[in-house]
């Protein structure tokens, strides 16, 4: 393998490494954003009708 | 009470009970033979490179006993919630940490007192350098890895996977210790190189750690 | 706030850029070794870099010891986090550059060595704060980060002394460094703060509002149960 490889390797590997990091976090942060919304939702429209005592 | 008593109590007390329950006790000492003889069928023990390599064999051989006698620290204490009872009671946890320490030492010193003359026997040992040093360097090494070991138990315990959590805490912070124990008994099976610094490696590590497990102990307590 | 984040990314951005430009055409080709020593300039900035998070992680779980501050407590799990990201850079360029260089892929080098040790204690602490389930877990993650920094020295000690009596290829050249290679080095050392910051105050926001997230939906869970 040319030598120049091993440098296109390392670089690429760095930022793969970093993107897909950056790429959990995205997901994660879109997880809890999808739970803020939930949250955001009255109590009655969030889950089933609470019997009354 | 005085500190010393209520740790010789305390350790007098798991060893006693410790004593009863040989059938745990047994299957140790036998998982330490099977041990032994498992590297001896993986590492070919032909008479020259054997002493080369037998240092790190053996101590691996002994991490893997001391693992197993370590994770079982504490389960005693769980089943009764003495735990709990330590936590609201006025006592120093230091008595309680010491009483385990040492007894994890005593049991797992017995289990290379098995083990060493059967690596000795299998690998044909004869230490080329001063023999005598093994003793207070297997000491130094075992200490080191039962002060930690006894420690990363008690922070496992409120863990999921609590039996694979313990090496994966332990590991990492032994290497230092790991490649003093192993350099020193080699340097010594060989002959060929002197393993002072390697002790004072061990010498450091043992005093850095047991200062640190003392006076962190009370916390990771209160904090289970 | 948001706008300081703004500036910084827009910073970092062009700073990677420069740096990257600086790395592969700026600077001088190294004689003995080629091209592909520029790796160079992304295996030691990214060591330093990820040094630096654990020393902060380090401060972060004293501070917490101290102070049970939920911040230095969310700084801790964000600097571990990110400085195990910049390690496992920094231990796959590290082989990726012995390789043509020395025919190796790894080597017992001191540096190389202490970056998989670290790697492997902060890796550890990660799996403690993911599978502890008790409420102290916080306490018990700064514990383990002194232990870990109480560790360092000796490692490096105990690296130095096996490498005295077993010599190997040094990673990164052992020689003193041609100045119009430093800059470039402290070029993408600068780039790679600007990235780490960028991506912990990230990190950082995330946590916070997970947290918040829990302990709406627990307070929640609690009132529809009293109802």
């Amino acid at each position: 393998m040319n030598a120049n490889h091993y440098l296109y390797a390392a670089y690429i590997m760095t930022w793969a490494i970093h993107g897909t990091y950056l790429y959990n976090l995205a997901r994660k942060a879109k997880r809890v954003r999808r739970e803020i919304e939930k949250l955001k939702k009255p109590a009655i429209a969030r889950s089933a009708p609470e019997q009354k005592s | 009470m005085n500190f010393l008593t209520v740790t010789r109590a305390t350790l007098a007390k798991d060893i006693r009970l410790e004593w009863r329950s040989k059938d745990a006790i047994n299957a140790m000492l036998f998982f330490s033979l099977l041990v032994v003889v498992i590297f001896s069928f993986a590492f070919d023990p032909t008479a020259e490179e054997s002493r080369r390599i037998a240092g790190g064999l053996v101590w691996v051989a002994f991490l893997f006993a001391a693992i197993v006698a370590l994770n079982q620290t504490w389960a005693r204490e769980l089943r009764n919630q003495v735990l709990d009872a330590y936590r609201v009671s006025p006592a120093p946890a230091i008595p309680l940490f010491l009483a385990k320490a040492v007894g994890n030492f005593i049991f797992v010193a017995a289990l290379e007192a098995l083990m060493t003359p059967l690596f000795i026997a299998f690998y044909r040992l004869r230490p080329l350098g001063p023999g005598w040093q093994l003793i207070p360097i297997a000491i130094l090494g075992t200490w080191a890895l039962v002060v930690n070991g006894t420690f990363f138990a008690a922070m496992s315990l409120r863990t999921r996977a609590r039996e694979i959590m313990l090496p994966l805490l332990l590991f990492p912070l032994s290497i230092p210790a790991l490649l003093g124990m192993v350099n020193s008994t080699t340097a010594i099976l060989t002959g060929e190189t002197s393993p002072a610094f390697w002790i004072a490696l061990l010498v450091a590590y043992d005093v850095v750690f047991t200062t640190a497990c003392l006076l962190l102990f009370e916390t990771v307590l209160e904090a289970e | 706030m948001k706008r300081g984040f703004t500036i910084l990314a827009v910073l970092t951005a062009l700073l990677l850029s420069f740096s990257l430009y600086a790395a592969l055409v700026l600077a001088p080709t190294e004689q003995t070794m080629g091209n592909v020593q520029r790796i160079f300039y992304y295996h030691v900035p990214s060591a330093w870099v990820a040094f630096q998070l654990f020393l902060i992680n380090f401060v972060a779980s004293v501070i917490y010891m101290i102070r049970r501050s939920t911040k230095a407590d969310i700084v801790a799990l964000v600097t571990a986090e990110v400085g195990v990201v910049f390690c496992t850079v920094v231990l796959i360029t590290g082989p990726i550059w012995a390789r043509p260089v020395w025919g190796i892929w790894w080597t017992w080098d001191l540096r190389l060595t202490l970056t998989l040790v670290l790697w492997l204690i902060y890796v550890s602490y990660l799996v403690l704060r993911r599978f502890s389930s008790s409420s102290q877990t916080p306490l018990l993650a700064a514990v383990l980060a002194i232990f870990g920094a109480l560790d360092v020295p000796l490692v490096y000690f105990s690296i130095w002394f096996f490498r005295t009596q077993h010599p190997a290829p040094v990673i990164g050249g052992g020689g003193s460094l041609d100045p119009r290679m430093g800059w470039v080095l402290v070029s993408n050392w600068i780039a790679f703060m600007a990235l780490a910051w960028l991506i912990c105050w990230t990190r950082y926001q995330l946590e916070v509002a997970q947290r918040a997230v829990h302990e709406a939906e627990a307070m929640q869970s609690l009132m529809e149960g009293a109802r």
